[in-house]
């Protein structure tokens, strides 16, 4: 999955482009350009530049220099080159037409139209810092169209964690800040099956799915069980889940660093579909695997006796014991198959962001929460809800605010929705104050 | 293993201008969850607020260093103000969601790049101390300073003790509103609302009140770290709110000088494992390389907020009877 | 003193309370009573603030209460105690008290600082505290923490405490829930005192005959609405309480059955 943010590749490409400027002001200044597309070779002085993504040369984009009492204009060669010649020492605006760019490419930072002045020396470079972006040429609905489709994509695998999380409250009481660590540990688990084993990876997902849900059944075996019966209070159980929290988390650090690793074929690369949406192979399994997994869970919820069982506690804890329900055994397959989803989320997780980090889970653990809060806490269909609107949220923000605010929104809807309808949207209503 | 220098810097670490901006921000959550009862986990953002508002007054504002640092406090007040009115009706594990979501949201703001030219985004903040004169109000002429593990340069020691002072100020603030009748009040909130309610008291304001003060000691630990270190996102991210956390109740959340020691002795374990661990995996006593036994140390915290939790959740000095959170 | 008009209110699709007019008379104990499930904690919890009507207004000695909240219904001279008691367990006995003190100087966050500006109020706050915890016969226990107390001890605490609050109407949630015999006396001696000095009571209670020997009038509620009011003797015998709430033991007194009866018409004579 190559979604990568317009926050990351600015980053990489400023430093791309400084070196290349470097090199090019060296180069270009002493040997003349002779493969450069150029135009008004009889003039003394000149507007030169290169058009490059990546270091991939871009060739046939279109090029105006206007200044004072002078217009011309070129288009790039294939290695990317362009040179305008321009009759006087003065200050010219060099536009670059971003219609002439490739799908998806626009100029990032300074403005498709910037100044340049020739003082010194008598050639000036001017290069675009151009990457992956929406142009504002695009059409509004277009991308937000695209930014629909994404976030519907990232709110399908936030719902596959946010179910888990919802129930383990609707049937425990516990707000479980350690769940983050869960998505990890399936991010993890794959990845030790898929890199280090080199287990082929639709082996290895089901594998770290399969592990995700023993880890689920040690935490429930392990720790919480023995907490309930000790009868410790939620507060209390809720400052353990975040010792725990901390635990897994430099556990996870302890044994794969603090870097980034890839699964398996990451680098998928991205298709035109429709307008401005293009999603890679990955991003297209990542939509069928989650909803799959979403269909066969709420199938089981509905249909199965231990599936009426665990809502029917999530619903309303007393009146299910009391008519002759297992709440104990319940409890422990909700923990079980709250960890199976998570983990499997994490493998997506994995593909989306790219990448498997320590700490990945406990970045999108508040977006988990907003969902779960927003769908209301306790039910299982609100948090699919609650994640998909969120997901939306995140991604659609982005064309109203700056990208890297883009969580925000769905943490002043998290407070929102506490604030003015705690029961969320499916829940039901309890007393909050 | 040189224990001589093992020694050394675990000793250090009991007075260091981290351990006391430690110290002022687990009071101010003792105030909040100790005494009031609030569940508080933002106390980052409060912390980030002070520090901020101490940095961004003095380098964009051109405040001088102690007005920087009231600017810090009143930022502090309006957050306490912020949150509280809205959110204080809120049953506890929500409150806890929705603070902690409130300092996310404010590290947040202070990393987009957006404000950078105010923030500094991820780069954070620096300078502002010389600036603002801060470093020029020092009273000790350069030299070195103290005995034993304890030694600092003037610099430093003018930190240390600016931030002592501050902390004597606020542990006898709250030393002394707690053995008043407001303090009384608190308590009798701390354990049941409706009850006091139905005595004649104004329970929001009284809880309201709570949180300013415990925001403005959180605020003065976010300043104490920035007159010391530098300002960044980084460092108020939630994680250092679950250390102050487990500061709090290692020493005795509904106490006046738990916390306090509370902070310290967490320093000094910390300083004690980030020195140990490293030997030992060199000396090839734990089969692990270097960096991974740094990561051991919060592992070890992670833990040992679990057990104390479990097993001792009124921490050092606090009494069990007084706690409203354990069953 | 508290006159009560078109008060409504609905849980769901359920009318919990639906009272047209009533007038709760001053400085005399009204009883309030019905079978469970009539509404009677429901108006209770309306009129004393910690629940919010749907519709309505009622007034206290001439100032409206509706839409007022419960700390502010406290301070104009109402207090009220709940069915589960709420001694505040993790105080001591004489601070649960001093806490029921009104206009304490000392609670105001800035003054608070400042002990010479109320240590002496406090003195005096806990000089009353001792006297009423002497009438209650608590102030053995005064420096003890709340939780040490028995049920019964906490039930008289609470009524303790609440006068501190020099209320002048007390209006007592089930006072008799869960207390044994031998305590009911004593609460029920404690509840005439009330009227002796001079404040007005409103109590809910089951009991009826309980309810006989101590009420000067008597408020029967069965399924929101009031079906009945009068002196005690006279609401026994109408036909619609009867029906609603006595049925077959309305010819028993379980009073005289329990031995009690003698007690209190003896405290009443007094």
């Amino acid at each position: 999955m190559n979604f990568l943010s317009v926050g990351i590749s600015k980053r990489l490409l400023k430093l791309v482009i400084v070196v290349f400027t470097a090199l090019i002001i060296g180069l270009g200044l002493l040997t003349s350009p002779a493969q450069a597309d150029t135009v008004g070779d009889e003039f003394d002085y000149a507007v030169l530049g290169n058009v490059k993504i990546k270091g991939d040369p871009i060739g046939g984009v279109r090029i105006l220099v206007e200044g004072p009492s002078y217009k011309a204009e070129t288009v790039t060669a294939d290695d990317g080159s362009w040179l305008i010649g321009v009759p006087t020492k003065d200050t010219y605006s060099v536009t670059l037409d971003q219609e002439t760019l490739p799908a998806g490419i626009a100029v990032l930072e300074g403005g498709a139209s910037q100044d340049v002045e020739l003082g010194l020396s008598d050639r000036v470079v001017k290069n675009f810092f151009i990457g992956q972006g929406e142009r504002n040429e695009v059409s509004f609905v277009d991308q937000f169209i695209a930014r629909l489709i994404y976030g519907i994509n990232f709110g399908l695998m936030l719902g596959l964690a946010s179910v888990g999380l919802s129930l383990v409250f609707g049937t425990t009481g516990l707000s479980n800040f350690a769940h983050g660590e869960m998505v990890t540990v399936g991010a993890v688990a794959a990845l030790i099956l898929g890199v280090v084993l080199e287990v082929p990876i639709w082996v290895a997902i089901p594998g770290a799915v399969l592990i995700s849900a023993g880890f689920g059944w040690s935490m429930d075996a392990g720790l919480w069980k023995p907490l309930r019966k000790k009868g410790l209070g939620i507060v209390q159980l809720m400052i353990v889940s975040i010792g725990l929290s901390l635990t897994l988390r430099y556990i996870i650090q302890f044994f794969i660093g603090g870097g980034t690793q890839q699964l398996p074929g990451f680098d998928s690369p991205k298709i035109n579909l429709f307008g401005s949406v293009a999603l890679s192979l990955n991003d297209l399994y990542s939509m069928g695997i989650s909803i799959v997994a979403i269909v066969g869970f709420a199938l089981w919820l509905i249909k199965t006796n231990t599936g009426k069982a665990t809502r029917a506690i999530s619903d309303n804890p007393d009146l299910a014991a009391a008519s002759g329900i297992d709440v104990d055994k319940v409890v422990r397959l909700v923990w079980i198959l709250s960890a199976a989803l998570a983990g499997l989320s994490g493998v997506l997780w994995a593909y989306f962001r790219p990448g498997i980090k320590w700490d990945m889970g406990t970045q999108i653990l508040l977006l988990i929460f907003a969902a779960v809060t927003l769908g209301g806490l306790g039910t299982a269909f609100g948090a699919l809800v609650g994640a998909l609107i969120v997901g939306i949220l995140v991604e659609t923000s982005s064309l109203f605010i700056p990208s890297d605010l883009k969580y925000v929104g769905a943490l002043v809807v998290l407070i929102g929705v506490l604030l003015f309808r705690p029961q969320g949207l499916m829940g039901r209503k309890q007393r909050v104050g | 293993m040189d224990w001589g220098t093992i020694l050394n810097n675990t000793l250090a670490g009991l007075l260091t201008p981290t351990t006391i901006a430690f110290a002022l921000a687990a009071l101010g959550l003792a105030m909040h969850f100790g005494f009031a009862g609030l569940l508080n986990f933002g106390i980052a953002g409060f912390m980030a607020i002070g520090a901020y508002g101490y940095a961004i007054s003095v380098l964009t504002f051109g405040f001088p260093w102690w007005g920087g640092m009231i600017v810090g406090i009143i930022g502090s007040i309006l957050f306490a103000i912020l949150l509280g009115v809205p959110t204080l009706r809120l049953r506890g594990d929500y409150l806890a969601i929705v603070t902690i979501a409130a300092a996310e949201i404010v590290r947040l703001l202070f990393l987009t790049t957006a404000f950078t030219d105010v923030t500094g985004s991820a780069d954070g903040l620096f300078g502002y101390n010389s600036a603002g004169g801060f470093t020029s109000a020092n009273p000790f002429p350069p030299g070195t300073y103290g005995f034993g593990p304890w030694t600092y340069n003037s610099e430093t020691l003018w930190v240390l003790v600016f931030g002592l002072a501050l902390l004597a100020v606020c542990v006898w603030f709250l030393w002394a509103l707690m053995r008043s009748p407001w303090g009384r009040v608190i308590k009798g909130i701390r354990e049941d609302e409706e009850a006091v309610k139905a005595l004649g008291k104004n329970v929001f304001a009284y809880k309201l009140q709570a949180l300013i003060i415990g925001g403005i000691f959180g605020g003065m630990g976010g300043i104490v770290y920035a007159a010391f270190a530098n300002v960044s996102p980084g460092v108020y991210v939630t994680s250092i709110t679950f250390f102050i956390w487990t500061s709090l109740l290692l020493g005795g959340a509904a106490t006046v000088f738990g916390p306090v020691i509370g902070a310290a002795i967490f320093w000094v374990l910390q300083a004690f494992l980030s020195n140990i661990l490293p030997e030992l995996a060199l000396a090839g006593i734990l089969p692990v390389s270097g960096t991974q036994a740094a990561t051991l140390r919060f592992v070890l915290v992670g833990i040992g907020l679990m057990l104390l939790v479990i097993y001792r959740p009124q921490g050092i000095f606090g009494d069990k009877r007084e706690l409203t959170f354990v069953k | 003193m508290l006159v009560i008009d078109h008060v409504k209110k609905s849980f769901g699709g359920l009318t919990a309370v639906d009272v047209e007019h009533l007038e709760i008379p001053k400085n005399a104990i009204t009883a309030l009573i019905g079978p469970n499930g009539a509404g009677k904690t429901t108006l209770f919890n309306l009129l004393t603030g910690f629940d919010t009507p749907d519709t309505g207004a009622w007034d206290f000695l001439g100032t409206s209460l509706s839409g007022v909240p419960s700390y502010k219904v406290a301070q104009l001279g109402q207090v009220r105690t709940f069915q589960l008691t709420k001694a505040l367990s993790l105080l001591t006995v004489l601070d649960n008290m001093k806490l029921g003190a009104k206009n304490q100087v000392g609670e105001s966050i800035f003054r608070a600082l400042f002990p010479g500006s109320w240590r002496k109020q406090d003195a005096e706050i806990g000089v009353k505290a001792l006297e009423l915890l002497k009438r209650f016969k608590l102030d053995s226990k005064q420096a003890d923490f709340a939780a040490s107390l028995s049920g019964g001890q906490r039930k008289l605490l609470e009524m303790a405490r609440a006068l501190m609050t020099d209320p002048v109407l007390v209006m007592l949630d089930e006072p008799m829930a869960g207390v044994n015999p031998a305590l009911t006396q004593s609460l029920l001696g404690h509840v005439l005192d009330l009227k002796k000095d001079g404040m007005t009571v409103l109590f809910v209670e089951h009991d009826m005959h309980m309810v006989r020997h101590i009420a000067d009038w008597v408020v029967v509620m069965a399924e929101g609405k009031v079906v009945a009011e009068g002196p005690p003797e006279s609401v026994m015998n109408e036909q619609a309480v009867i029906d609603a709430y006595l049925g077959a033991h309305q010819d028993t007194d379980l009073g005289v059955v329990t031995g009690r009866i003698s007690i209190i018409d003896e405290e009443k004579n007094k």
